[in-house]
């Protein structure tokens, strides 16, 4: 089976780590990932803030070339991505006039046929049906599965999961062997975009995710978001130092956590690349 | 010939800023059959109706048309007037240029033409227009109100107490309804037991009144002054006959861990149980879903242990079918409950508790026995944080309105919570202090200042626990909206005000309206608070939106007043704009070919067969018949004669095709 990818630039960059993840564990199901060819970026927090037609033109490009390419499904693992293009999609759906607005201006034609999906939608569609019988090493950890902001909101565009305390992510942990803590910090704000220009603020927000975490016995983070990765894993060290102690919980994707626990190689699910060590 | 006067009026500017009414009162004296035409600035004033009673005198004339406001405003002014000067009022009809025309134009060539439109279609109509005459009906004199809450018990006491019979229906075992679970009630902080326990027993003893206890309106027809309704009156399992009360089957249940719905879910009770010990009446009636027997077929405990063999357990449901002539609606509200709110937990935490769920709390008749004690571990909250417009005014979720009463019961809420536990701490956090009442404002000064509860402007965006500490996380918004976190023991919800489960398909029943919030709708916002659309049918207190027990006791009061004002009369006139079915001579008798499709369309069952006999007694045609008291004058059956044999009076066949052809044919 095939079905169309969308990596969006941080997957190529600084958390090529989940690419390479998502990938073996794909290749591992018999999922082939078809990149969608000549793709471009999907405008990422910087184009909403500063032009909107901008903001709809960029994932209105990449969906009209998804279709193009023959694509009726594409994977969006990062959450800022999968936001932007169902956000763009929901919005030229319910607006003729601005769909043909946009259209005109990528001079490429969106017909709105392609449906989005998200990692864990991708995985509960054609992975988790069989995934129990393939866990060869249950991942016998207590995990926090942070959701962060962009997986769940805008509950009324993305219509996923419960926006104050989603679940997904928790029940599929608990498919692999894993016991998922019940905590407070599911969908606070990470820092995001802060991470480069007020680290400090990062290690405030970050830090009091990591450490509800701590208080409540996780052994592992569990995320889906390139963004709230780096500002958990990469920014540890102002975390720590906001916390004033240090706490060395690995963060994971959730398809580094299901590739551990179907048997995947360490070194396939890219482990080796986080900041904290992943010892687990 | 007829002899018809047109009377426009400018309605002071309200139809004169649009319309040229000099034009139209021109214009249409020129009609055929048109002999006065004038225009007058009110027409509904004094001098305004004189000059119609003067014109049909002394011109004789033979019909009227009043080119002015809708006909649901003036109608029956300009009707009663025609008949003073001699004419039959239903000679008299009105053509709309307010809502119709000048209010939704702007002025101008145009307005004035279909203004003259207007009135040309009902001259046209008007000629048409034969005498008609008033259809009197009976009235019942019993009044049913359904729900006996604060309001329900007050409307059955006001118009039991004004000489007429009243029946009482509430679906639970007790009356009382939620102002029974108060503790006490703002802004005197009065014992809200002590004040309502003596009403519910003046319902139950007053030889008017006459109470159906865990009963339900199963279904309604007829209208004002003669409805016939039916009341399921839900199993006790019980010979309430012969049951003393003495409550023995109530202690010797086996099944004691049901969530007691008077507490709110924070007590217990058990399966053949009363509901609270001051409950009217008081005596057990058996949950059959909870009940060991009802579920698995054996116990029959509290039959064994009866002293007067009262339980019957094999008791159906009975249907009691009856005759009344207004009815008023109590039915009362809902609170959100705590699993509503995402953010605050999903309803997980047991030390969050909505406002109805702390009045238990701190009501002597309590599960704690009026100890503020939270429900998790029964230790006294050392510190503990109230949230105003949970649910309310919050668009997001779904509930833009103000709940109303959670300003004030919150205050007392705190001030309670401040003189039970001394060096106890309070928060309350509110978007803005709605205390507009009589010593209202003076009461929620009283909480902040006298008893020191701390007041913070802002929202909470969500509550955790952690460490056996509920986290509370808001702003300040006085303050720049700095955030704020409290750790608190104990976190009350101030839950939205809803309408009731089931009121909805209530109203749908009664044939009343209802609002987007599934609130009973009022008839008219300001000048007709506690009619609904459907006369004789009248609403009080909660039920049609959030009411705190004095407004509820007035509303109900006021009820009160319009169903003792319509029994005031013996008999009520009707419209006569019903349905006829045509009557000629013999041999045809009727061009009612006896098909009787209109009697499956009917929706009042007003049709019937008429059999018509020769001398002989045999039968030679049969027809349909309409009954004038059950027909509203809907008109379907008008739409589904095949033959045009129907007609509703005052709106006939050859009255509606004379208004359409005015408007076809040039003049």
């Amino acid at each position: 089976m095939t079905l169309g990818f969308y990596p969006g630039c941080s997957l190529k960059g600084s958390s090529r780590e989940y690419a390479e993840s998502v990938l073996a564990v794909a290749e591992t199901f018999g999922i082939t990932m078809q990149e969608i060819s000549d793709w471009n970026c999907c405008g990422a927090t910087a184009a909403h803030n500063l032009n909107r037609d901008l903001s709809l033109a960029l994932p209105a490009r990449i969906l009209a070339l998804a279709e193009k390419q023959g694509l009726t499904e594409i994977v969006v693992p990062c959450a800022a991505c999968y936001s932007r293009l169902t956000v763009t999609r929901y919005e030229l759906s319910k607006d003729p006039a601005l769909k043909a607005k946009i259209s005109e201006i990528n001079n490429m034609e969106f017909n709105g046929t392609i449906s989005i999906l998200n990692i864990i939608q991708m995985i509960d569609k054609y992975i988790t049906p069989v995934l129990e019988s393939r866990v060869v090493k249950p991942f016998d950890h207590k995990v926090a599965c942070y959701y962060g902001c962009y997986l769940v909101r805008p509950h009324e565009i993305l219509n996923f999961d419960r926006e104050e305390d989603p679940q997904t992510m928790d029940e599929l942990m608990l498919k692999i062997g894993a016991t998922p803590i019940d905590w407070a910090y599911k969908t606070e704000c990470c820092g995001a975009g802060l991470s480069v220009s007020r680290t400090k603020s990062v290690g405030r927000l970050s830090g009091k995710i990591i450490g509800d975490a701590k208080d409540r016995g996780a052994e592992a983070m569990i995320v889906v978001c390139p963004m709230c990765h780096s500002n958990l894993d990469m920014r540890r060290d102002s975390v720590n130092s906001y916390l004033g102690e240090k706490v060395d919980i690995p963060v994971l994707y959730v398809t580094q956590a299901i590739g551990l626990a179907v048997g995947i190689e360490r070194k396939a699910l890219a482990l080796q690349r986080h900041f904290v060590k992943v010892t687990i | 010939m007829s002899k018809i006067g047109v009377f426009v009026c400018h309605c002071g500017e309200n139809i004169s800023a649009t319309v040229d009414c000099v034009k139209v009162a021109e214009t249409a004296g020129r009609y055929e059959g048109v002999t006065f035409s004038v225009d007058y600035k009110y027409m509904c004033s004094d001098p305004g109706q004189s000059i119609i009673k003067n014109a049909i005198i002394e011109k004789g004339l033979t019909g009227v048309v009043v080119a002015s406001c809708s006909p649901r405003m003036h109608e029956p002014t300009f009707r009663k007037a025609c008949a003073e000067a001699g004419l039959n009022p239903y000679m008299c009809e009105m053509a709309n240029l307010r809502e119709h025309c000048s209010w939704v134009h702007e002025k101008g060539e145009a307005t004035t033409e279909k203004a003259i439109d207007l009135v040309r279609i009902l001259v046209e109509k008007v000629k048409y227009n034969q005498s008609l005459n008033a259809i009197k009906v009976p009235v019942t004199k019993t009044a049913l109100v359904i729900g006996g809450g604060i309001a329900g018990i007050q409307a059955s006491l006001d118009i039991a107490n004004a000489g007429h019979k009243v029946i009482l229906i509430e679906k639970d075992p007790s009356i009382g309804g939620h102002m029974s679970q108060l503790s006490e009630t703002f802004p005197t902080l009065d014992c809200s037991q002590c004040i309502l326990t003596p009403r519910m027993v003046e319902v139950a003893q007053h030889p008017n009144i006459t109470l159906y206890t865990y009963a339900e309106l199963e279904s309604l027809e007829g209208f004002i002054g003669n409805f016939k309704a039916k009341i399921r009156r839900k199993s006790k399992s019980l010979d309430e006959k012969i049951c003393t009360g003495c409550g023995l089957c109530t202690t010797k249940c086996p099944n004691k861990k049901i969530p007691s719905e008077f507490n709110e879910g924070l007590g217990t009770r058990t399966a053949i149980y009363v509901p609270f010990p001051q409950a009217v009446p008081n005596k057990p009636v058996i949950d059959r879903i909870h009940c060991t027997y009802y579920i698995k077929g054996k116990c029959r405990i509290c039959e064994k242990v009866c002293p007067t063999q009262a339980i019957r357990f094999d008791q159906e449901d009975q249907i009691v079918e009856t005759e009344i002539g207004a009815i008023v609606i109590a039915t009362g509200f809902a609170v959100k409950q705590t699993d509503f709110f995402p953010e605050y937990g999903y309803g997980k935490y047991p030390d969050i508790i909505t406002g109805l769920q702390f009045e238990r709390l701190a009501s002597a008749s309590g599960p704690t026995l009026g100890e503020i004690r939270r429900p998790s571990d029964g230790k006294i909250p050392e510190k503990i944080v109230f949230l105003a417009c949970a649910g309310s005014r919050d668009e997001a979720k779904g509930i833009p309105y103000c709940s109303k009463i959670c300003c004030m019961y919150i205050a007392k809420h705190a001030m309670l919570y401040q003189h039970k536990v001394h060096g106890g701490k309070s928060y309350v956090f509110y978007m803005d202090i709605r205390a507009g009442g009589k010593m209202y404002e003076e009461f929620v000064r009283r909480a902040i200042e006298d008893d020191g509860v701390n007041y913070i402007r802002g929202r909470v965006s969500r509550i955790y626990e952690k460490n056996g500490k509920l986290i509370v996380k808001g702003a300040d918004t006085l303050l720049g909206g700095i955030p704020v976190e409290i750790e608190a023991d104990m976190v009350v919800l101030a839950t939205a005000g809803v309408a009731n489960e089931g009121a909805e398909e209530l109203a749908q029943k009664l044939h009343v309206s209802y609002d987007s919030y599934h609130f009973f709708a009022e008839a008219h916002p300001k000048l007709k608070p506690v009619e609904t659309n459907t006369a004789g049918i009248f609403l009080a207190g909660a039920c049609q939106a959030p009411r705190d027990i004095p407004e509820s006791v007035s509303m109900a009061s006021g009820a009160a007043v319009k169903v003792a004002g319509l029994f005031s009369q013996d008999e009520l006139t009707r419209e006569p704009l019903i349905a006829v079915v045509n009557r000629q001579a013999a041999p045809v008798y009727s061009s009612c070919v006896g098909c009787f499709l209109c009697v499956s369309a009917c929706p009042y069952q007003a049709i019937e067969k008429e059999e018509i006999k020769n001398r002989n007694g045999e039968v030679i045609k049969s027809i349909a018949k309409v009954n004038p008291g059950l027909c509203q004058g809907c008109g379907t059956c008008v739409a589904f004669c095949r033959t045009k044999s129907i007609d509703i009076q005052g709106y006939t066949h050859e009255q509606m095709y004379s208004e359409v052809m005015a408007l076809l044919n040039e003049y």
